[in-house]
């Protein structure tokens, strides 16, 4: 077994749910936890005689989100009918696109944990509309709800370039932070905004020869975490399930999984890939799309740049680090928020820690965002600034940025009346560390001798004189003056 | 002249349109099916290489609505013409398999 | 002269001169069907109470001075495949005998807005799958010239409510002949517009990509005000045809100036698949024409021969997918006691759809099959490309075309149900005209020596209906054919 080494391939199928207003079709409103079949009209009842009409939002969202991931536009793509027979489908046809997907040929650019990136090829992306919901809590009987009937659909289809859990983890927040960052998306996976459907299986090489395990498609998957650990487990249920049987992939014996999320297992729910007859065909109620390319270019002027770009540019330009520039790239109005207030001249890394302290722990506990708040970029600016200029302490410009948010005051108000200025009037200072030092003799006597304590014993002045001005000295000038009257910590003497 | 479906292939086709055809039916349809499609073959006759399919005969493309909410049914109207309901939901014996795509 | 054989436009004009109520044209109108549609047969529903509010509705605009539509007062009847909000809209199937749809139809909304009288709906074959009625799963209609014999269809309840009097004109959806057959079998006048034309919103679909509501009515004038009325863009249907591609045109304004310079074209060859009586009165009518001073040209339409062959390849592939919601599950019959989920469909359907539909459902699902896409569905998608090319040379050399709509008068009950290729066979003249999408009216252009009506086609390009109506009109003012009364009615009333 010891020369047995294995790789786990991975494609995903992905539905991302557009932010519209109204549903693919018709006119009804798209809300989550309505009662039942309340959104529902004859379009989407699929009753005699109704008729649909595009959602001209939804397909502007669909090809900015093809855009953005890179896709080649079809110049001419149509409407086709996906015939299957199910509850939640009134037409018992699904209004798809079939040979001529809106998108096709993209990429998408994943983090990896060495701060590189990869790439991972996007065969298709098309507009459909979505189902409603079978519930099948109650008993003998199924329920039907179609509020959700017709709502528009991304569906992504992604070549099998992934070879970890983690670099599907890393696909999904990404495609997540960049549906939302171009506002085609809330991408809210417990909402089911954003579907993942990882297809997983294993390429095995044992003793020279190759070995493909039977592909399996993963469902019900509503959390990163989910998609995360259902994809390790496959890959140690196939390899299992490989070592045991020596099942290798076949026509025909791709099967479907459903994930247990209380078990943390796949669980079987189709053993055979069934042999699906959809009936395609274009759908005659509907007219083609035929982008102009005036169209084309004003949707692309709108593609902004990608997180994943934006987060390399934060460490290489400011110096940020990867983690707090992901932090900040995570939303696009976050990062917009923190490109402003740079641009108004704060130093980025200052601001940088105002909004990762405290700007978005605060904008997280209200469940907003940062101009949700109350904040401006100019004012976050102007507050780094004070930190800079020695204006307020670090801590302070903390203090005042929480109060920007409950007052909705400006930061240099706000430094007065919480009495936040620091002490930075030489003279002043001089005086009272004056005081200190004679008040404190053997403490002096300790520095100028360089005793054990020497340390210690600055500290110990220091805080004299923070305590005699009520924590407003400015610490680097009181730091100074003691390097002037008793010499530096490393003992190169005074100036 | 040759059979262009059999009987078999009429279960199937009867299956995929959800028709729980009789005996009676299935050998009645295989028999006219047949004698229908042998005459749509008829078309083989014609060359047709290099000829677009016109699915429709409209010059119009890019028809859109904006993105503008309109009324909905609302609850009761949606399902006023429900065979069977459950509360605000269609009723229908228990869904087994998840055919979903 | 009595009420009823006033044409739609005379009846308007006498109401809006308050020379007649729309009260006593909708009560004697309403008289008419209890009296003789025992015997025709032509309506599903009647609305008795509706009908006579709305009349006293226009009325008393009529009486205070207000503004009232261009059919202020005008008892019509529509098919019942087009939805109403008030009744049931059927389809003549016993899927839907109990569906009430909780919207009006495009055309009911605009029939409404012209302060038109709905009285009824009209049976029809299932799902408009047929060319007799005799596929109606609700309703036998009969032909009010001669009881034995169809209306022809699908739209046979309609042509025979306009033919039999029981309305003044009324509506009727056409896929592959179903205005101009049923309008030729009963003597009256019926137009498929182009497509694109009028609004299918609300029109049950049974082959969406040639389907077309049109108008009947016992003359071209009221075929013409009617075609205005209903005519024009509707957002809510991505197929219908805006005004900067395609205008709506006044159809009535020159309808009575000829022509000038008119090319008729004539394909002999296709002609002579029909009876000789229908033969012979299309020969009438084209001599009528070269008489008015008309030039007659010969045209080669090659491939109108494969043109059955490709429309029930494609009509059916296009229902078997529209019909498909018919599944008992949000509205419909549902089989009384299912074994499980997938028994609600397949029985729901299998008890409540007629022969003819499940027919035309399993050939289609068939066409678009795995496999069988290629050689049927898409084989007859680049057919239906040659059938128009036929038609676009034709027209480069003539104003339209004039053949027979049917190859026979008005055949027997019985006579073809049995053999559905038979029946397709005779929708040959009319088929092509939905594949290409463009209008084709029939007009009363005779009779057999049996007495039964014959039909006059004409085909005109896309979007020429004005000049196809003022063409059909030049013909009827040369004859006197849709003056005659249908003899079998007569007699129920006499
Ligand atoms: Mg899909
Ligand atoms: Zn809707």
């Amino acid at each position: 077994m010891s020369d047995l080494t294995y790789r786990i391939i991975v494609g995903l199928e992905i539905h991302v749910q557009l932010n519209t207003r109204t549903k693919m079709f018709c006119g009804c409103a798209l809300r989550f936890g309505e009662e039942a079949n309340s959104r529902v009209c004859p379009v989407c009842l699929g009753l005699p005689g109704a008729l649909p009409v595009m959602n001209g939002q939804a397909v502007e969202y669909a090809i900015l989100a093809a855009m953005a991931l890179n896709c080649e536009i079809a110049e001419f793509t149509k409407w086709d009918r996906k015939s299957y027979y199910y509850p939640d489908l009134p037409k018992n046809y699904q209004i798809s696109q079939y040979d001529l997907p809106l998108g096709s040929n993209g990429y998408i650019e994943i983090p990896l944990d060495d701060g590189k990136t990869k790439r991972i090829r996007i065969r298709r992306a098309h507009l459909e509309e979505d189902a409603g919901k079978n519930l099948h809590t109650a008993g003998y009987h199924s329920q039907v709800d179609l509020n959700r009937a017709g709502t528009p659909l991304l569906e992504i289809v992604t070549e099998p370039d992934m070879n970890s859990a983690d670099q599907v983890r890393a696909l999904a927040v990404e495609l997540q932070r960049i549906v939302r960052y171009l506002g085609v998306s809330e991408a809210d996976m417990q909402k089911g905004h954003m579907r993942f459907e990882p297809n997983v299986n294993l390429v095995i090489e044992r003793a020279g020869q190759k070995f493909r395990t039977p592909i399996a498609e993963v469902k019900n998957l509503n959390s990163f975490r989910a998609l995360e650990r259902s994809v390790a487990y496959e890959a140690r249920r196939q390899l299992d399930e490989f070592l045991e049987t020596g099942l290798t992939m076949q026509m025909g014996n791709k099967s479907t999984r459903g994930w247990d999320d209380v078990n943390e297992a796949t669980v079987l729910q189709r053993e055979k890939e069934e042999a699906h007859d959809y009936r395609y065909f274009p759908d005659p109620d509907l007219v083609p799309v035929t982008p102009a390319p005036e169209w084309l270019a004003q949707i692309r002027s709108r593609l902004c740049e990608l997180p994943v770009h934006r987060q390399v540019r934060y460490v290489q330009e400011h110096g940020l680090s990867d983690y707090d520039a992901g932090v900040l790239t995570a939303d696009r109005l976050t990062a917009d928020f923190f490109e402003q207030a740079t641009q108004a001249g704060a130093n980025a890394k200052r601001v940088c820690n105002l909004l990762t302290q405290v700007g978005l722990k605060l904008a997280n506990e209200r469940g907003r965002d940062l101009s949700g708040l109350g904040l401006e970029p100019f004012g976050v600016a102007d507050l780094a600034k004070m930190i800079d200029a020695g204006t307020i302490s670090a801590s302070a410009g903390n203090t005042i940025l929480t109060a920007m948010v409950e007052t909705g005051k400006k930061p240099d108000v706000l430094a007065q009346e919480l009495s936040l200025i620091q002490k930075s009037d030489v003279g002043e200072l001089e005086r009272i560390l004056d005081q200190v030092l004679a008040e404190n003799a053997a403490a002096v006597a300790e520095i100028t001798t360089g005793g054990k304590k020497a340390q210690k014993s600055r500290g110990f002045l220091m805080g004299q004189v923070m305590q005699k001005t009520k924590g407003q000295a400015n610490p680097k000038i009181v730091s100074e003056l003691l390097n002037r009257k008793l010499g530096t910590p490393d003992g190169k003497g005074t100036q | 002249m040759e059979q262009k479906i059999d009987a078999q292939q009429v279960r199937k086709v009867a299956k995929l349109a959800r028709l729980a055809l009789s005996d009676a039916e299935i050998e009645e349809f295989t028999g006219q099916l047949g004698a229908i499609l042998g005459y749509v073959e008829k078309m083989n006759e014609l060359d047709t290489t290099g000829v677009e399919p016109l699915a429709h005969c409209l010059p119009i493309s890019n028809v859109f609505r904006a993105d503008e909410v309109r009324e909905s049914l609302g609850t009761e109207k949606t399902l006023a013409n429900a065979p069977d309901r459950d509360g605000a939901f269609f009723k229908v014996p228990k869904i087994l398999e998840d055919s979903s795509a | 002269m009595s009420i009823h054989e006033l044409t739609a436009i005379e009846l308007r004009d006498r109401i809006a001169a308050g020379r007649v109520s729309s009260v006593e044209a909708t009560r004697a109108t309403l008289d008419r069907i209890d009296q003789i549609d025992p015997t025709v047969g032509a309506y599903l529903s009647v609305f008795h109470d509706g009908a006579i509010q709305a009349a006293q509705s226009v009325d008393r605009r009529i009486a205070a001075g207000e503004p009232v539509g261009p059919l202020a007062g005008v008892p019509v009847a529509v098919k019942d495949v087009m939805c109403t909000s008030f009744g049931a809209t059927t389809c003549g199937s016993r899927i839907l005998e109990n569906f009430h749809a909780p919207y009006d139809a495009t055309v009911i909304r605009k029939l409404l807005a012209a302060d038109a009288i709905i009285v009824g709906k009209t049976n029809m074959d299932e799902f408009a799958m047929g060319s007799s009625t005799e596929n109606s799963g609700l309703k036998k209609t009969v032909n009010p010239w001669d009881t034995s014999r169809v209306p022809g269809g699908s739209s046979g309840g309609s042509a025979a409510a306009v033919a039999a009097r029981m309305c003044f004109t009324a509506l009727g959806s056409d896929t592959g002949g179903s205005i101009r057959q049923p309008a030729s079998f009963c003597g009256v006048v019926g137009l498929k517009p182009t497509y694109g034309r009028v609004s299918r919103y609300g029109l049950v679909a049974y082959g969406s990509s040639l389907d077309q509501i049109g108008p009947f009515g016992r003359t071209v004038a009221d075929a013409a005000l009617m075609l205005k009325v209903i005519a024009g863009h509707d957002p809510a249907d991505s197929t219908s045809v805006s005004e900067e591609i395609a205008p709506v045109e006044d159809y009535l304004e020159k309808l009575n100036e000829p022509v000038e310079g008119l090319r008729i074209g004539v394909a002999s060859g296709f002609n002579a698949g029909a009876d000789p009586a229908v033969r012979q009165a299309i020969d009438r009518a084209v001599d009528g024409y070269r008489d008015a001073g008309a030039r007659i040209v010969e045209v080669a339409m090659p491939h109108l021969d494969y043109a059955i062959a490709a429309y029930y390849v494609i009509a059916t592939a296009e229902a078997s997918s529209n019909l498909a919601r018919y599944d008992g599950v949000h509205y419909g019959h549902r089989t009384p006691n299912p074994a499980d989920y997938v028994e609600v469909y397949s029985k729901s359907r299998e008890e409540a759809f007629g022969k003819e539909v499940k027919r035309r459902i399993m050939l289609g699902t068939y066409a678009l099959s795995s496999g069988y896409y290629d050689a049927y569905y898409l084989k007859a998608l680049k057919v239906r490309n040659l059938i128009r090319g036929d038609f676009v040379r034709a027209f480069e050399r003539c104003d339209c075309l004039a053949m027979p709509v049917a190859p026979t008068t008005a055949f027997q009950f019985g006579e073809k149900v049995d053999d559905p290729l038979k029946m397709y066979l005779s929708d040959i003249y009319t088929i092509a005209v939905n594949l290409a999408g463009i209008p084709g009216i029939s007009v009363p252009a005779g009779f057999d020596e049996g007495g039964l009506p014959i039909g006059l086609q004409l085909i005109g390009p896309a979007f020429s209906e004005a000049r196809l109506l003022r063409i059909a009109r030049m013909h009827e003012a040369r004859t006197d054919w849709h003056m005659k009364k249908p003899a079998a009615v007569e007699r129920v009333t006499a």
